[in-house]
């Protein structure tokens, strides 16, 4: 068969395609104040650190992390919880970037030295075939992660597919709410870069409210890096003739009305109250839990778990700063020298999502900027790929 | 955990598909995405396919970046 997509990717990654935006960028930069843009993943944030975008972009467009990895943003109260009930005896599914997350005390993964049953799975599938294999035995699925994820937790639970011995510890958030709190209070964000994958859940229309109300542009981007630049010129395009709008680059992955039938799914499970986010407070209408047909399966009804006030942010550790965006993770003291990914002081050196952790893989090593400039440079107009 | 990869379906199992990711294959729930036929590709995360690429939007992207990278010539393979 013919492979448009392949022929797509191809010219996604190609130098020459990422040169002819660079030079656009820098064309339309020209002119105008400072641009600060904002994103709120932790896959964005990978892309651009691992390709160096940064770098090549003007000095006047500043692109910032936001509130975009799941396990950095899960309380350490919910850890805590999911941890005592591991320890009283109960088996603990969870995704592989929870294990290390430090909660109040320990994580997970101390837990588990502690002689906890904590075991890794891939997905909310691999849970339920777990616990289907062991009916003997209790299991609880710690369920984090933003829409993406909370829509494949839903179906299986709205079908009746979920046996007796497997409950949820639900600690779900939505991003658009954050994205709100942030232009709400505090956050000079001159536009936002939506995250594509959470986008192809929820679809357009819940960041219309943003050019609307905020007058902040919105750009829904996918993950190679020349969807990110193409983001940024899109912007900058926008800046320039004193426009705001909500534009839908990832088209290829992302509908308008988003996945319909996972929404019904999610929204048949869940029901949307306020929620707690680590290193930034209580944020309104940001949390999903289980309406009360489905309670059954609540792991905190289930073992009348009380939550109690976790320690989010150790004394020295930046993080919450960094979550928001107001501060980098190199002007954080422990950065790379007592906060490494082996042993992490806060939950942004964690996961592969966490800006910590992705700054000690691609930044760290950077040398001089004009050197580093130079190679990313010379990636995006040179390489071939 | 929101690490979403395009992969392309092989072959369907009632509410399964098995997907080629560049050679390595897997199974993934297409409870999401039941519409999905061998050949189409998907974006998977935490093993479900949570969304279809369109074949037109996708080609609409490659007309547009081949005209502003003009080096780049429009695949003539296109099936419309
Ligand atoms: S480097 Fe470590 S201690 Fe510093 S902000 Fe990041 S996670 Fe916290």
């Amino acid at each position: 068969m013919t492979d448009e997509y392949r022929q797509l990717l191809n010219l996604l990654r190609s130098s020459e395609a990422a040169g002819t935006v660079v030079r656009d960028i820098e064309r339309l930069s020209r002119g105008i104040d400072n641009v600060k843009i904002v994103h709120v993943c932790g896959t964005h944030e990978h892309t651009i650190s691992r390709f160096g975008i940064r770098l090549i972009l003007p000095k006047n467009v500043k692109l910032i992390a936001g509130p975009g990895c799941p396990v950095c943003i899960t309380p350490a109260s919910e850890i805590d919880a999911v941890i005592e009930l591991a320890l009283s005896g109960v088996a603990v599914l969870t995704f592989g970037d929870m294990l290390r997350v430090p909660g109040s005390e320990l994580s997970l993964f101390q837990a588990r030295s502690r002689g906890a049953d904590v075991r890794v799975v891939y997905s909310f599938l691999d849970a339920i075939k777990v616990a289907r294999s062991e009916p003997s035995r209790e299991f609880v699925f710690f369920a984090i992660g933003f829409e993406t994820t909370a829509a494949t937790v839903a179906p299986y639970i709205a079908l009746g597919k979920v046996p007796e011995n497997l409950s949820l510890f639900v600690s779900h958030r939505l991003i658009p709410p954050a994205m709100e709190f942030m232009s709400l209070l505090r956050h000079g964000a001159d536009a936002y870069i939506a995250p594509g994958h959470v986008s192809t859940i929820i679809g357009c229309k819940p960041y219309e409210v943003f050019p609307k109300v905020y007058r902040q542009s919105v750009v829904i981007a996918g993950f190679e890096p020349l969807d990110v630049l193409l983001a940024v010129k899109t912007i900058l395009d926008l800046t320039k003739r004193g426009d705001v709008k909500l534009v839908n680059e990832y088209s290829r992955a992302v509908r308008y009305e988003g996945n319909v039938l996972a929404l019904k799914y999610m929204y048949r499970v869940f029901e949307v109250v306020d929620g707690a986010w680590r290193g930034i407070g209580v944020i309104p209408q940001s949390k999903l839990c289980l309406r009360s047909e489905y309670r059954r399966y609540d792991a905190v009804e289930r073992y009348g778990i009380s939550i109690r006030r976790g320690i989010d942010v150790r004394p020295g550790c930046r993080c919450g700063d960094v979550i928001v965006g107001r501060a980098v993770p190199t002007d954080c003291p422990y950065f790379a020298k007592v906060c490494t990914p082996n042993n992490p002081l806060g939950p942004c050196m964690v996961s592969m999502e966490g800006t910590c952790r992705i700054w000690y893989q691609f930044e760290r090593t950077r040398g001089g900027e004009v050197s580093e400039r130079e190679r990313a440079t010379e990636y995006l107009y040179n390489s071939s790929s | 955990m929101c690490l979403g990869i395009p992969g392309k379906v092989l072959e369907v199992r009632g509410d399964t598909a098995i997907v080629d990711f560049g050679g390595l294959r897997k199974e993934v729930s297409i409870v999401l995405t039941p519409d999905v036929q061998p050949g189409d590709y998907v974006i998977v995360h935490a093993g479900f396919a949570i969304s279809k690429i369109s074949r037109e939007e996708a080609l609409e992207m490659l007309k547009l970046l081949s005209e502003v990278v003009n080096s780049i010539k429009v695949p003539k393979t296109s099936s419309r």
